[in-house]
C-alpha cells in the first residue's frame, strides 16, 4: 500500500511541476521576443527615422510614410468596420434568438478563423481588379472585413452583460425598444464595447497578409485613397526578407514602434477594465 | 408595451387592417412602434451584410478560379507540378507543406497548451494565474509578421546551431531528420506555428476547464484523489471542448501566412525531411499573387485560396460546435 501511494503522489508532483513549466515556458518565450525587439529596435530609432521616407541602402531613410499609412488604413477600417460590427453585435444581443441570428453568430465566429490572406484575395478580386490598381481604399476595406466579426462578437457579449432589470425598468416606463437599447443598454455597455473596439484595432494593426495585394506598399508619403499606400507591417516584411543589414535594423525599429502601439492598447484595456473580454 | 399605435383608430380596425395586409411594422416589431421597426430593420441590414460578405467571398473565389478548375479538374489536388512557364499547376506540394507544418505545430503545441491551461485553472493560485493569463494572451497579440522577423533572425539561427544538429545525430536514421541543416524549413515553420497557436488553444481549453462543474472536482477529491488525478477527471469531462480547442488551433495553423512564409523556405517540393524547405498554401498565395500575370496562373492561385477557405471554414465550424457543446451547457457564454 505505501508504495502505491508514493507512486501516486510522485506522479502528482511530477505533473504539477510539468504544467507549471509549460506556463513559464510560454511566458519566457513572450519575454524573450519582446526583449529582443526592444534590444534591436531602440538603437535604430531616431527622429529622422520616424519622419523620413524609405531611401536606398546606405542612405538611411525612415518609415514616416508607413506610420502615416498605417494610421490612415486603421482609420478607414474603423470608419467602415465599426458601425457594421457594432450594429451586428447589437442585433445579435437584442434580437439574437431566431434562426437567422444563430446563422449570423455562427458565421461571424467562423469568419474570425478564416485566414486573413483570403480576405486580401477577396478584396483584390472585387476592388483592385475593377479599379485596375492597388489602393489604400482596398487595404482599408480588407482590414474592416477582419474587424467586423471581432467587434460584433465582443459587442454582443458586452451587451449581454447588462442586467435585465435595467432593460425591464426602461420598458416598464413605456420606452420603445429602440429607445431602451440606444438610451439605456448601450451607455451601460459602452465601456465594454469601446474596449472590444480597441482590441480589434490592435489586432488589425498587425495584419500584413491582407495588405500585400490591396494597399500594396509605397515608398512615398501618400494621402490619396485611390493610390497604393505604405504600412508598417508590409514595410517590416519587405525589410525583413531583404538581404541588407541596414534594412534589417530598420525592420526591428519599425517592429518596436508597431509593438509599442499594440502593447499600449492591450495594457490600457487591461488596466481600465476589470471585466474579461 | 402593448399600447395600440396611435395612428390606428380602434383595436378592431387595427386588427382588421393587420388581417387584410401584411404589415411591415408589425412584422419587424411586435410593439408596432415605427422607431422600433426602423431600428430593427437597420440592425438586421447590418447583420445581413456579414452574411452576404461570407457568401460573396465564396462566390468571388469560385468565379475567379473557374479557369483553373476547368483546366485541371481534380488533378489539381494530386499533381505536384507547379510551373508558371508551361502553365501547368498542381497543389500537392503546398497541401503537403501545409499539413505537415500544421501537424508538427499541433504535436508541440497541444501538450504545451494543455499544460498552460491546467496550470492556470487547476493549480496556480489566483495571484499568479491572473498575470500569467494576461501574458499568455499577449503572445496572441503579437502580429504574424513580427513572429516571422523573430523567426528569421533569432529562432532559425538558434535551431540551426543548437537543436537541429543533435536531432540529426541521434535520430538521423529516421528520414525526417536527414538532409542539410539550414535552419530554414518545415521544422522551423512548425515551431513558429506552435508558438503562435499555443495562446489560442490554451485560452479555449481554459474556458472549457472552467466550465466543468466544481462538483466534479469535489467528488474526486472527496474520494481521496490527488490533485493530478482530479485534473484527469476534469480533463475527461471537458473532452469534446478540448478536441474543439485543438481543431481551432489546427485551423489557425493552416491559415497562418506571414510568419510561415518567412521561415519555411518557399520551395515547392515534397520531402520527408523536416529540415528541407517547403511551401504552404497561404505562403504561395502571399508570394506569387502579385507576380501572377497570366490568367491561368492567377486562377490556380485563387483555387488554392478556395481550397484553403473551404478547409478552414469546415475546421472552424466543427471546432465551434465542439467548444459550444461544453461551454454553452454550463455557463451560457461563448468566447471567440
Amino acid at each position: 500500500m505505501p508504495t502505491m501511494h508514493a507512486r501516486r503522489y510522485a506522479t502528482n508532483a511530477v505533473m504539477t511541476t510539468l504544467t507549471a513549466a509549460c506556463a513559464f515556458l510560454a511566458v519566457a518565450v513572450l519575454v524573450s521576443i519582446l526583449g529582443y525587439i526592444a534590444y534591436r529596435g531602440i538603437g535604430a530609432i531616431s527622429l529622422q527615422f520616424l519622419i523620413e521616407t524609405p531611401k536606398p541602402v546606405g542612405e538611411g531613410g525612415g518609415i514616416g510614410n508607413a506610420i502615416l499609412g498605417t494610421l490612415i488604413l486603421l482609420g478607414m477600417a474603423c470608419v467602415v468596420g465599426m458601425p457594421f460590427g457594432i450594429a451586428t453585435g447589437i442585433y445579435l444581443a437584442e434580437y439574437g434568438a431566431g434562426r437567422f441570428a444563430s446563422l449570423v453568430r455562427f458565421l461571424t465566429d467562423t469568419l474570425t478563423g478564416i485566414p486573413s490572406i483570403l480576405v486580401g484575395v477577396f478584396v483584390y478580386t472585387i476592388i483592385v481588379v475593377p479599379m485596375k490598381q492597388f489602393s489604400a481604399l482596398a487595404g482599408g476595406f480588407a482590414l474592416a472585413m477582419i474587424m467586423i466579426p471581432i467587434v460584433a462578437r465582443t459587442t454582443e457579449e458586452m451587451i449581454r452583460l447588462v442586467p435585465a432589470s435595467l432593460r425591464e425598468g426602461a420598458l416598464a416606463l413605456g420606452a420603445p425598444q429602440w429607445r431602451v437599447t440606444t438610451g439605456v443598454v448601450l451607455p451601460a455597455a459602452a465601456s465594454g464595447i469601446v474596449t472590444g473596439a480597441m482590441l480589434a484595432v490592435a489586432r488589425v494593426s498587425g495584419e500584413t497578409a491582407p495588405l500585400l495585394f490591396t494597399a500594396f506598399g509605397s515608398r512615398f508619403f501618400n494621402v490619396y485613397l485611390d493610390q497604393p499606400m505604405a504600412s508598417l507591417t508590409v514595410q517590416i516584411y519587405n525589410y525583413a526578407i531583404s538581404p541588407y543589414d541596414e534594412w534589417h535594423a530598420q525592420a526591428w525599429a519599425a517592429t518596436l514602434i508597431l509593438m509599442t502601439l499594440i502593447l499600449v492598447i492591450n495594457i490600457t484595456v487591461r488596466f481600465f477594465t476589470r471585466r474579461k473580454i | 408595451m402593448n399600447n395600440p399605435p396611435p395612428t390606428l383608430p380602434t383595436p378592431a380596425a387595427a386588427y382588421g387592417a393587420q388581417a387584410r395586409a401584411w404589415n411591415w411594422r408589425r412584422a419587424l416589431s411586435p410593439t408596432g412602434n415605427t422607431g422600433d421597426a426602423v431600428f430593427r430593420a437597420v440592425l438586421f441590414g447590418c447583420a445581413l451584410v456579414v452574411l452576404l460578405l461570407v457568401g460573396a467571398m465564396i462566390a468571388a473565389m469560385a468565379a475567379n478560379s473557374r479557369l483553373s478548375l476547368r483546366e485541371f479538374g481534380f488533378g489539381f489536388l494530386t499533381s505536384s507540378e507547379w510551373n508558371p512557364v508551361t502553365g501547368r499547376f498542381g497543389a500537392l506540394p503546398f497541401i503537403y507543406g501545409t499539413v505537415v507544418s500544421s501537424l508538427l505545430a499541433l504535436l508541440i503545441s497541444v501538450p504545451l497548451s494543455l499544460g498552460v491551461a491546467v496550470f492556470l485553472v487547476e493549480q496556480a493560485p489566483r495571484r499568479l494565474s491572473r498575470p500569467i493569463t494576461f501574458l499568455v494572451e499577449l503572445l496572441a497579440a503579437i502580429p504574424s509578421v513580427v513572429y516571422g522577423l523573430w523567426g528569421i533572425f533569432v529562432l532559425a539561427p538558434l535551431l540551426r546551431q543548437y537543436v537541429e544538429p543533435p536531432l540529426q545525430k541521434w535520430f538521423g536514421w529516421m528520414p525526417f531528420f536527414q538532409g542539410p541543416i539550414t535552419g530554414i524549413g518545415l521544422f522551423t515553420g512548425g515551431i513558429i506555428l506552435a508558438i503562435m497557436i499555443t495562446p489560442i488553444i490554451s485560452a479555449v481549453v481554459r474556458d472549457v476547464l472552467a466550465a466543468v462543474p466544481v462538483t466534479q472536482r469535489e467528488a474526486a477529491l472527496a474520494l481521496g484523489a490527488t490533485r493530478w488525478e482530479t485534473t484527469r477527471v476534469v480533463l475527461a469531462n471537458g473532452g469534446p471542448g478540448i478536441a474543439g480547442a485543438i481543431i481551432l488551433g489546427l485551423g489557425r495553423a493552416i491559415g497562418e501566412t506571414m510568419a510561415v512564409t518567412m521561415v519555411i523556405g518557399n520551395r515547392a517540393q515534397i520531402s520527408a525531411s523536416l529540415f528541407e524547405p517547403s511551401y504552404t498554401i497561404a505562403s504561395v498565395i502571399a508570394n506569387e499573387f502579385t507576380e501572377a500575370t497570366e490568367a491561368i496562373y492567377l486562377s490556380a492561385l485563387v483555387e488554392l485560396g478556395l481550397i484553403l477557405f473551404l478547409v478552414t471554414f469546415i475546421i472552424n465550424a466543427a471546432a465551434r460546435l465542439l467548444v459550444w457543446s461544453v461551454t454553452r451547457a454550463t455557463s451560457g457564454t461563448a468566447r471567440a
